[in-house]
């Protein structure tokens, strides 16, 4: 196989949909690190983040660019209202009890984009997209966009915990959340921050999905595995590791159809979670123990 | 120890009280409290003044930690007052006792590992707004070391490294009164008498310092004030001196 048919059909969707799922797997860490517990509600957040930015398409006739930053602030406050009815409400009861009212929070989520935009396939845009020609390398500009914005997103991320100071307290009460406290850092603050950005976070792996294929209910949902094995893959609690994770994933499920049937893509991301837990479950750059 | 051998012993509280007539910073009276539905603490009375270093000291199981973490508002009390600059705080949450200028460096996980020393120190001045760049420079000339290595992250540092950034980041505050729970344990005796003598230090500079110590001897020798606690109540008090030169006193907990 030439290298240019490897890099246009394997390598450039991989790195696309390895976006993707890096955006989701961000907040998966953000969640795990800070918060504790594992979040399966996080690719049913992002299904509605998909949905909240097509209904504002539909209604408003915008460009779809136009209502990322809509589905943004609904997935944020969405995010924290979830918390604020119920994982607070469970905050002092065993974490298996978060973990499994999140299940059912996912549940109820996508109960909810079945209700307003019912069941079918939904696209934000009709007709097909060629890809352009830049020195060889095919691509669309949505392809373009998608990894641009993943590195704007997480990178504004990364300066935010690294330079300011609720960054700063978002980390202490990720590395030691008792001394966080005696320092006088009040848990309940870093805590709603940080679901405003899981939100943030969800809507746009939500919304780069949607655009890059099709809008379905079960979209975000069948993220959830990948999203976790990436977030795990590059250390937990780790936002740079679960960038990494994101895109070893999604390049491994694009490439693995070269070896294997299309139809076990989605085990991919599975056997690489298996044997990340196995060889290295602190992860690629060294996350928190599980 | 029982409770009866408690009663036998006559507290000598307000004899202790009138040798100092500094400023009272921290006035415990009767703490009773605990974790869970025990009490640990059987009425403890303590008093730090102004300027002073106060060492508490006993064996293993007295109740040491825990009447600091009491002052802390980090287990329930159940009885007694708990006075700090004029206010009872007994029951506050920690973040509220931070603001009214009592800090407290724990025994363990007392840094932020995965932050850099300069990190740390400026968690330590979270609640403060402004300009911070005074009391970075005040920690940095107590600990020169800390200075130059600001950019290393903290879990990378030696243990007697760790105590003064844990040290660091209690000061950020500029508190009025500073909890250290067993600052020296582990540490090597060139570290101990390092920590020991940026205690007195700060104590000149006018801080007050509650101290819990498992080097009881060495504690003594410079404390101001000692208290010496056994099954959760107060067992003898007194200058440092007059501790070390108490023959039960040296015999129960300093290993004769």
């Amino acid at each position: 196989m030439p290298f240019m048919e490897f890099v246009n059909f394997y390598l450039m969707p991989g790195i696309v949909l390895g976006s993707i799922y890096a955006l989701g797997a961000v907040g998966i860490t953000l969640v795990f690190g800070i918060l504790r517990f594992a979040h399966l509600a996080h690719g049913d957040l992002a299904t509605l983040g998909a949905f909240a930015a097509l209904g504002v398409v539909t209604i408003f006739g915008v460009s779809p660019w136009v209502a990322l930053p809509v589905a943004m602030v609904v997935c944020a406050f969405m995010a924290i209202g979830i918390d604020k009815l119920f994982y607070d409400y469970l905050s002092e009861r065993p974490k298996i009890i978060v973990v499994m009212s999140s299940l059912g929070i996912a549940l109820m989520l996508r109960a909810v984009v079945q209700v307003v935009w019912g069941v079918d396939t939904e696209t934000y845009t009709r007709g097909i997209v060629r890809p352009d020609d830049y020195w060889g390398i095919r691509i669309r500009d949505r392809e373009i966009y998608t990894i641009i914005a993943m590195f704007v997103i997480v990178g504004v991320l990364w300066a935010f915990l690294q330079k300011t100071k609720w960054g700063k307290a978002m980390r202490a009460m990720s590395d030691n959340p008792d001394l966080a406290l005696l320092s006088g850092v009040d848990n309940r603050k870093i805590t709603m921050l940080t679901w405003g950005i899981v939100g943030i976070l969800c809507a746009a792996s939500g919304f780069f999905l949607g655009i890059n294929t099709e809008l379905k209910p079960l979209m975000g949902w069948t993220m959830l595995l990948p999203m976790f094995a990436a977030a795990i893959l590059g250390g937990v609690g780790r936002v740079e590791g679960a960038v990494i994770g994101g895109l070893i994933v999604g390049i491994a499920e694009e490439t693995s159809v070269l070896f294997i049937p299309g139809e076990y893509k989605a085990a991919m991301a599975f056997a690489i979670l298996l044997l990340i837990l196995l060889v290295r479950p602190t992860g690629l750059l060294k996350g928190k123990v599980l | 120890m029982t409770s009866q051998a408690i009663a036998e012993q006559p507290m000598s509280k307000n004899s202790v009280q009138q040798k100092y007539s500094g400023k009272p910073i921290l006035t415990m009276t009767g703490v009773r409290g605990g974790y869970g539905d025990a009490d640990i603490l059987q009425g403890v009375d303590m008093q730090v003044t102004e300027q002073e270093i106060v060492v508490i000291v006993g064996p293993n199981g007295a109740g040491k930690s825990t009447a600091m973490k009491a002052i802390f508002g980090l287990l329930k009390v159940r009885g007694g007052s708990i006075v700090v600059n004029g206010t009872d705080i007994a029951g506050w949450k920690p973040n509220r006792i931070v603001q009214h200028g009592v800090c407290y460096v724990p025994q363990v996980n007392n840094i932020f590992r995965e932050m850099t020393i300069h990190e740390n120190l400026e968690m330590g001045a979270f609640l403060r707004k402004g300009d911070i760049s005074e009391s970075l420079e005040r920690v940095y000339t107590l600990f020169p070391d800390l200075k130059e290595r600001r950019s290393a992250l903290a879990g990378n540092l030696s243990g007697g490294q760790r105590q003064m950034v844990a040290m660091g980041r209690a000061l950020m505050l500029n508190p009025s009164l500073l909890l250290l729970d067993e600052p020296t344990a582990g540490l090597s005796p060139k570290y101990m008498e390092q920590i020991f003598e940026i205690t007195r230090n700060l104590r000149d500079a006018g801080l007050s310092i509650l101290l819990v110590e498992q080097h009881a001897k060495q504690a003594l020798a410079f404390a101001d004030k000692g208290y010496v606690l056994a099954a959760g109540s107060n067992r003898h008090e007194g200058t440092g001196q007059e501790l070390l030169a108490d023959r039960e006193v040296a015999e129960m907990f300093l290993g004769g």
